[in-house]
């Protein structure tokens, strides 16, 4: 059976729980595949470290956490240290360059860019910082399809923000691709 | 027609099932990790014509949650260990003055306010045992959003059915996470509705028992009045001390849930026919468990998952018929030992009972499971 781990962390008020959900939507309801998100966090509103898993298989899905990780987005140091240890081996680790400065080792695919400041100087507002990285996973794990990722992304957010969310999937996709040639 | 799909979380998926189930009525006090039924039923309760209250607390959003029950809503409360504590004298009431209602708790560490984040399933035995005194328990444990979904559902059948409070205890993981959920057309589920007075309200009586063990609830506000009280009662309302009424009633109120396991004992056999090891779990820790079982099995061990869907009443007749077929139960749960007690009294010596306990905030993987299986010769 088909199980594919992925693995959004970071601080606590990054979006990543949010890129968590949409992955899994754009599985679920888009892909017609089957996604588990769970995730776990501090008692804090903001900082602290944070997690947001999602499987996505073929067919049910019995365990509902992580077991070894086939892809792990780490948008700060202290996640990239305490959430990378069952990353698989030919896996692919994504950071933020500016943030995640101490790489771990191991047998595992790393790309890096500055997806927080992508998301400031390219997209205009720091805040899509979350639909950058998410866009950048999508492109790196081919496990649901652009069009099925940007519907459940467009689907997520207020409409206001559409065409704000849309660019900065769009430019997180992309970015992901060249960084990884 | 397409069914309507959704990717929803444990909690919302709740609240949908209590609308699905007719559930008009939401009082509660916000607590992590339940808080977003409470989000959900203040949002779509007035749409309906419904009411949610917040209350000042626990105690006063059960005594709310009775109330309203008493005039004729299906009533929904949902809080999690520290909430529970505080409902646990009114929900005694409520098993005692017989009032339908759903008390939603999602399970995190304890006790007290324990790890408020952290997934745990340490409050089963609160379901049986928090309130003081003899009474009927019934205690439904999910292991998914659908199922989270539907128990719900029939958490409030049972509870109309056999007039008595219900819980619906997810662990935080089943509460927390998102699955996508299709949802039922109306009339595809059934609902039950509260068996209502043919009496004239003169003639009566809100314990009568002629009719069974569950006496028809008239609703307050419809011309009938009654007394009601949390002291031990006769017929019509008002307490006695009456020794073979007391002895009489109490029997009776148990023997609702008793005399109906049949009913409301819901369970899943995976792989049990010619199981040597038996995984017995209930909630997100039974999908540990499956996965377990699926990789004892490609390894060539016979194990099989016997998965607890109500907690309460305990499957006391399906544990003891495996007991004497097994070499060994392994219980995993996210507390120091509670349904593996359970186990223990039905395996009544005839096969040993390993348990995997876990109250670190963490869940208990499959690894862990797999290994215990294997210990077992």
């Amino acid at each position: 059976m088909s199980r594919y781990e992925l693995r959004f962390s970071g601080a606590g008020g990054q979006g990543l729980i949010t890129a968590g959900i949409i992955m899994a939507k754009a599985a679920s309801i888009y892909e017609g595949k089957q996604a588990v998100q769970s995730q776990s966090y501090g008692p804090e509103a903001r900082g602290g470290a944070s997690k947001s898993e999602v499987i996505i298989s073929d067919g049910p899905i019995d365990y509902p956490k992580a077991t070894t990780v086939d892809a792990l987005l780490a948008m700060t140091q202290e996640a990239c240290n305490k959430y990378t240890h069952d990353l698989k081996k030919g896996g692919i680790l994504l950071v933020d360059s500016d943030l995640v400065k101490t790489l771990p080792e191991g047998n595992f695919k790393i790309v890096s860019f500055p997806i927080i400041n992508t998301a400031k100087n390219d997209v205009g507002r720091e805040i899509v910082a979350n639909i950058v990285a998410l866009g950048a996973m999508v492109a790196l794990t081919g496990q649901v399809s652009r069009e099925n990722a940007e519907k459940a992304v467009l689907s997520s957010v207020p409409e206001a923000f559409l065409e704000l969310n849309r660019k900065a999937f769009s430019i997180g996709y992309d970015k992901a691709l060249a960084a990884s040639a | 027609m397409s069914k309507k799909v959704a990717f929803l979380q444990g909690n919302e998926a709740a609240a949908q099932g209590a609308l699905y189930a007719g559930c008009n009525f939401f009082g509660g006090y916000p607590i992590t990790p339940s808080t977003e039924v409470a989000e959900v039923m203040s949002i779509e309760l007035p749409k309906i014509g419904g009411k949610f209250i917040q209350m000042e607390d626990e105690i006063g959003a059960m005594a709310v949650v009775l109330g309203a029950s008493l005039a004729g809503a299906k009533a929904l409360t949902s809080t999690s260990g520290p909430g529970l504590s505080l409902k646990q004298e009114l929900i005694g009431y409520g098993c005692i003055a017989e009032i339908p209602c759903v008390v939603y708790n999602v399970m995190r560490g304890g006790p007290s306010t324990g790890m408020p984040t952290g997934p745990s399933q340490s409050d089963v035995m609160s379901a049986k045992w928090g309130t003081h005194g003899d009474h009927p328990a019934i205690c439904l444990t999910p292991a998914s959003v659908q199922e989270t979904y539907e128990e719900v559902i029939r958490a409030f059948n049972l509870s109309e059915k056999y007039r008595t409070p219900v819980f619906v205890m997810p662990d935080e993981i089943v509460a927390h996470m998102r699955e996508r959920v299709v949802f039922p057309e109306k009339g595809e589920i059934e609902v039950l509705e509260r068996i209502s007075p043919t009496v004239t309200p003169d003639a009566y009586k809100p314990y009568d028992t002629s009719c069974g063990d569950v006496p028809p609830l008239a609703a307050f506000g419809s011309g009938y009045k009654f007394h009601v009280t949390g002291l031990n009662k006769a017929q019509d309302g008002f307490p006695t001390t009456k020794a073979e009424l007391v002895q009489a009633e109490e029997e009776r109120q148990v023997r609702k849930v008793d005399a109906n396991v049949d009913d409301i004992v819901h369970f899943e056999e995976y792989l049990l026919d010619d199981a040597d090891v038996v995984v017995v779990a209930y909630g997100s820790t039974s999908r540990s468990a499956r996965f377990a079982v699926n990789i004892a099995r490609e390894q060539g061990i016979k194990a099989g998952l016997f998965r607890i869907k109500t907690f309460w009443p305990f499957p006391d007749k399906q544990i003891k018929a495996l007991a004497g077929k097994v070499k060994g139960f392994i219980v995993p749960e996210m507390n120091l030992g509670m349904c593996s007690l359970e186990v223990e009294r039905n395996a009544q010596g005839k096969a040993p009972v390993l348990g995997i306990f876990r109250v670190d905030g963490e869940p208990i993987n499959p690894d862990q499971i797999l290994a215990k299986i294997k210990e077992v010769k």
